[in-house]
């Protein structure tokens, strides 16, 4: 098993080398045990729970399913690097914590960045927009109830804040 | 959509909706999960499992796995140095399989290196001999004897019988159902992962571990490392959920063990394939059951037999039959009964915890029958219901009393009282469609149908176990701090405790210390227990320091302690006109209390199924409102309204959370989720084909949460975790009967089982 | 890993290392490695290759896709209004984040019987464009499918693009899946109906080793009814059709569903689409 990949990856805005690497490891390995990144989180291996989510060029895909090697040249964001405009929280993390709509957190990462994807391509989503946008996101605990009210937080947020 | 209005209140009391302390460190992804830990020199761990559900072990041969670079260490059943088994009630579970393999899936070796490709390609240089043999899969056969042991301590389990009553009465209605509930997986995200750093001198360990019971774990591994407790230190990793999966151990031993011997830092982590190998799983089982009742619908006698399939060792499955068999009357009266009951050993995967814990299985079984009786005696559901509800002072078929509030009748007439959704448009849009965007139907192709669940569920353990919960609370330089070993996995208790503290103490400033083996134990996170005895502890603890506290005001200003009282954040006087904030009481204080509390003990069942075995109990209506395309079988669950008897609101978004996350997983094992399992093997061990519901899965909620203060829990709630999985099911199967007219007798419910 | 930044450096890789993979979306690669079925070597990223990401009208009957388009490309313009079928079967496909990196290369590439575009291009006859470093060619999807996951491309060969006619009249598609996302398909049907030629063309998904044209229900049709844009078809004609086409396809039993169910599941599918084809 040859460790000989060398490349770099552009992500959260900075030049990150990986260095020995195997071929086959994905982009979820490699942020999480080779570039100090683990807020994106595996829990299946094969993009059937979003838990993965990262941006990619600006779409939202499964990082577990990206050969890590391949995503060199491409401009890669995390829940580490969403910008919250100098708050603690982006509008929809805050929304997240007030609504309740975190019990375990594993799935909360690939969620939030699932919906800031969403609402930055689609600001006023409709309810069913919601529901298909993040129909990728498995939750095991909240049943989801709290994390549309997240959503409609997030929604309503981010309308007061360009309507002032 | 609802969106809850979160009141802005000055202090995050009991009441409240707190937010949780851990909240914006889960959102921005730095709170750290078991899998996120890492150490400096670290190897990585993992696991050879049995390809076969019942074989021999001819030979091991771990030299080709040493000779691969970058292996350190391989270890099997030779070298686990104390014992070699363990158990939560019996220790009848290998830490590695010798001689023999009974379940797909059991450990046979684990290895170290340097890498975790490196691990998976060493795995396949592990050789093993196995002498295939025919596995024992149907309960029945070990039942009726026809199947050698597979396990020195035999096929059964246990068996129990609940006689009460005139064995002879029977009515003019006699209705009666075999029911048939699929394996369902708990699929927690939060995949397995631990940490094992060994101590320098290698005569101890420190392991990090999403666990549901720190304690239990502590004294399972010890013994089988052979060390003493005390050199084993537990520390509770951020859990991702758990739902029952983790109150078994599971890589915790292999773990510890390959850190010992590689003398480096060990981590461990399941992939979802492994990870459902990896955890026991919900009991499959077969039920009978046939009520008599009068022409009116009531009650007269209840017979049942249970059939739980505990696969290959035995977990939890002697309680877990219990549960099941205590409650094969449901939230009703009933005078008669006679119960008999099975737990099983087979070399199916091995079944254990899961929500709801054997009730799931006997209330899809008992609300399937009231639905019988309301159809021969021409009641409606909730009529059937109603004359039947159970009430505070009843006796059950154990001959226990009915200590607990059972505000039954008043569950099922507030869920009645909700709104029903509107009805399907003829333009729904496709994505409300059964089907969804597969684009299967028109609204024209669909038919809605509603039914009924009802259910009582068990609080804490039962049959004279006594888990107690331990907490500690002290105050030093105007903070108060919080120590215990109750395991969060989501549930919300790191919020809930300090809400406790702020309410008895009047001080806002609370911190939750590091949740590890430092202190005794909490018992485990199930059973619906924790705010019950965990709070129960820290509401002692707390009462304690408050104590001390009045003391030391009473001293000063010349006050009997006993006229004082906290208000808000002051004490005061409630005699005299003094007051004094407690932040100033407090000034220079330090004090620290424990607190141990203990629910009233439980007796065991005698041979008839008599005795007081459980704690407390609590109720949940449910009702369910399906669209079903009946010629393709495919299923939309629409509304599922709900009244919860929870006792007292202590933090009404917290509770919101856990009834609908409880109800998304009722419907999983209504119309999805099923371990597919033939001869033993199981078929889809991934989430391509476990499926769990997603967001175009989730139904409306609308839940409403009926407190009647509960006497006998510390803080006058009840455990809300697990009725809102249980009854949900029956409910939904329940409503599309209603909208197919045809029976249904099994769950998950197939696209087949209603089309063909 | 060589990340190709043109075909022509692609196709050369793939003639100088016989070990050699492409990978593209890699949603169905990295399952394959992640589950330890396959041990990667060489790599060739097709990624930043801009050549196969167009979609392109060769001539005003033709639709040709470049097969590294994401399928959430194919769910809107200006594929939508073009191939209605391509566009309700892209939305089908896994998860939003599955369609953001998945393509029409891979479906063909894994060549799996549940693939979710290939009902679509065998109804439309759609044709596959290959090409290696020394040659090109373009088979015929019909030719290009023989088994499960099994095609003709070679390995030195990439699927550049798929052609697609654009037809006047209707076309439409269903998949059975028992969650209401995100599901490997139970069964599925394509149904096209050329309103120019009359023909009514239906291909089933996941019911047998390949997809199925279902050519003997296509002709009795065809024998039984002269269909224009404004014909409505009867109950009794629907049922047939179902029930032809559920004779036609030759399902499995296995953990997603039983053969039962999906023979049945067809007949259903069958008739709804026909009817749809037709309202």
């Amino acid at each position: 098993m040859s460790m000989n990949e060398f490349y770099t990856l552009n992500v959260n805005g900075q030049s990150m080398q990986v260095q020995d690497s195997w071929v086959g490891e994905s982009l979820l390995y490699v942020l999480r045990e080779r570039l100090g990144l683990p807020g994106s989180k595996g829990a299946c291996e094969q993009g059937e729970c979003g838990s993965c989510t990262v941006l990619l060029d600006g779409q939202a895909v499964c990082s577990c399913l990206v050969m890590a090697a391949t995503a060199v040249d491409s401009t890669i964001v995390t829940v580490e690097g969403l910008d919250a405009h100098g708050a603690e929280l982006t509008d929809v993390q805050d929304a997240f914590v007030q609504q309740g709509a975190v019990q375990c957190g594993f799935c909360t990462p690939g969620l939030i960045v699932a919906i800031h994807h969403l609402l930055d391509e689609n600001p006023q989503p409709s309810e069913l927009e919601v529901k298909e946008a993040i129909s990728g996101n498995i939750c095991r605990c909240t049943g989801y109830g709290r994390i549309f009210a997240a959503v409609e937080q997030a929604v309503a947020v981010r309308k007061a804040s360009h309507t002032s | 959509m609802s969106t809850t209005k979160v009141e802005q209140r000055e202090r995050d009391i009991l009441g409240v909706s707190a937010i949780r302390p851990d909240g914006a460190a889960k959102v921005t992804g730095d709170f750290s999960f078991t899998s996120d830990m890492n150490a400096e020199n670290m190897l990585w761990g993992a696991t050879l499992r049995s390809p076969h559900p019942y074989a021999r072990i001819v030979s091991i041969d771990t030299s080709r796995a040493l000779a691969l670079p970058g292996v350190h260490c391989v270890i099997t059943a030779d070298d686990v140095p104390g014992k070699p088994t363990y158990g939560l009630i019996s220790s009848d579970q290998p830490v590695f399989a010798r001689d023999y393999v009974r379940y797909m899936g059991e450990p046979v070796a684990a290895l170290a290196a340097d890498h975790p490709e490196t691990c998976r390609r060493a795995l396949a240089l592990i050789d093993i001999e196995y002498e295939v043999l025919k596995p024992l899969t149907n309960a029945e056969d070990a039942i009726a004897g026809s199947f050698p042991p597979i396990h020195p301590d035999g096929n059964i389990i246990r068996h129990q019988r609940i006689v009460r009553g005139d064995q002879s009465a029977t009515g003019p209605i006699i209705v009666e159902g075999e029911y048939e509930i699929g394996m369902q997986d708990q699929a927690f995200l939060g995949l397995e992962a631990a940490l094992a750093i060994p101590d320098s001198h290698g005569k101890g360990v420190e392991l990090h571990v999403a666990t549901q019971w720190l304690h239990e774990d502590l004294g399972q591994i010890s013994a089988c490392l052979d060390l003493p407790p005390q050199n084993v230190r537990l520390i509770l990793g951020g859990v991702g959920g758990a739902f029952g999966a983790r109150e078994d151990i599971s890589l915790q031993v292999h773990c510890c063990l390959l850190a010992l011997k590689a003398g480096r830092p060990i981590k461990m982590q399941y992939g979802r394939e492994e990870s459902f190998f990896g955890h026991v799983h919900r009991h499959p089982a077969k039920i009978f059951m046939r009520h008599h009742a009068q022409s009116d619908g009531r009650i007269i006698k209840i017979e049942a037999r249970f059939v739980f399939d505990g696969g290959a060792y035995t977990s939890t499955s002697p309680a877990v039959l219990i549960n099941g068999i205590t409650h094969t009357q449901g939230p009703y009266k009933c005078d008669n009964a006679t119960v008999d009951g099975w737990a099983i050993r087979t070399n199916n995967p091995p079944c254990g915890a899961m929500r709801g814990f054997g009730v799931v299985q006997a209330c899809f079984a008992h609300e399937s029958q009231m639905d019988k009786i309301a159809t021969a005696a021409g009641l409606s559901a909730v009529d059937v219901r109603l004359i039947n509800a159970m009430e505070t002072g009843d006796t059950l078929i154990t001959g226990q009393a009915m200590e607990s509030i059972a505000p039954v009748a008043r569950c099922i007439i507030e869920t009645d009282h909700i709104p029903l959704p509107a009805p399907l448009a003829a333009n729904a849009h496709e994505l409300l469609l059964p089907g969804g965007s597969g684009l299967t139907a028109s609204a024209s192709h669909i038919v809605r149908g509603v039914g009924w669940g009802v259910s009582m569920k068990n609080l804490m353990y039962s049959e004279g176990f006594d888990d107690f919960a331990t907490a500690r609370c002290s105050i030093k330089e105007g903070v108060v701090y919080l120590k215990f070993a109750t395991s969060e996995v989501g549930q919300g208790f790191v919020t809930l405790a300090p809400q406790i503290a702020r309410s008895v103490l009047g001080l806002d400033d609370v911190v939750v210390e590091p949740i590890d083996t430092q202190i005794g134990s909490a018992g485990s996170t199930s059973a619906s227990r924790q705010t019950w005895m965990s709070g129960g502890a820290v509401d002692g603890a707390c009462r304690l320091v408050r104590e001390q506290i009045f003391q030391h005001v009473g001293k000063q200003n010349n006050i009997d302690p006993l006229r004082l009282v906290i208000e808000g954040t002051d004490i005061i006087d409630q005699i005299g006109t003094f007051r004094i904030a407690v932040r100033e009481a407090i000034d220079g204080l330090s004090i620290s209390e424990t607190f141990e509390h203990h629910h009233k003990p439980t007796e065991e069942l005698d041979e008839n199924g008599q005795g007081n075995c459980h704690t407390a109990f609590a109720f949940v209506a449910h009702r369910a409102v399906v669209d079903v395309d009946p010629e393709l079988g495919l299923v939309k669950v629409v509304q599922i309204a709900t009244a919860q008897d929870v006792g007292r609101v202590l933090n009404p978004l917290s509770a919101l959370g856990q009834i609908e996350g409880g109800i998304a997983q009722g419907l999983g094992l209504a119309v999805m989720e099923e371990i597919v399992i033939q001869d033993g093997k199981v078929r889809n061990p991934s989430f391509t084909d476990y499926l769990l519901p997603t967001t175009l899965d989730a139904p409306d909620v609308v839940a409403k949460m009926i407190e009647e203060y509960e006497p006998q829990a510390p803080l006058g709630a009840k455990g809300i975790g697990e009725p809102p999985c249980i009854s949900v099911t029956p409910a939904i199967v329940a409503a599309i009967r209603d909208a197919i007219a045809k029976d249904l007798h099994r769950i998950p419910v197939r696209p087949q089982d209603i089309c063909l | 890993m060589i990340v190709a930044k043109n075909l022509d450096a692609a196709l050369f890789a793939l003639r100088e290392h016989d070990d050699a993979r492409v990978i593209q979306g890699g949603t169905d690669l990295m399952v394959e490695i992640n589950f330890n079925h396959l041990k990667p070597t060489t790599m060739v990223s097709l990624r930043h290759i801009p050549e196969l990401r167009t979609i392109t009208r060769p001539d005003s009957n033709t639709i040709s896709i470049g097969s590294g388009v994401p399928y959430s490309q194919l769910e809107i313009e200006p594929v939508a209004s073009v191939l209605p079928a391509l566009a309700q079967a892209s939305r089908t496909v896994g998860s939003p984040q599955i369609r953001a990196a998945g393509s029409l290369g891979g479906n063909l590439g894994t060549c799996s019987p549940a693939g979710d575009t290939l009902p679509v291009m065998f109804a439309l006859d759609a044709n596959i464009h290959l090409q290696s470093a020394d040659s090109q060619r373009t088979v015929s999807i019909h030719q290009f499918m023989t088994g499960v996951k099994r095609n003709v491309k070679r390995q030195d060969e990439i699927i550049t693009a798929v052609d697609f006619p654009i037809i006047d009249g209707w076309q439409g598609y269903s998949k059975v899946g028992v969650r209401n996302a995100m599901v490997i398909s139970v069964a599925s049907a394509c149904l096209v109906a050329d309103h120019e030629s009359g023909d009514v063309r239906l291909a089933l998904g996941s019911v047998g080793p390949t997809i199925i044209r279902c050519r003997e229900t296509e002709q009795w049709l065809k024998d039984n009814t002269s269909l224009t844009r404004n014909s409505v078809i009867s109950p009794d004609i629907a049922r047939e059709f179902g029930a032809r086409a559920s004779r036609e396809c030759s399902p499995i039993d296995d953990h997603r569903s039983t053969a039962q169910y999906r023979r049945h599941a067809i007949s259903i599918l069958a008739a709804r689409l026909l009817q749809k084809a037709y309202a």
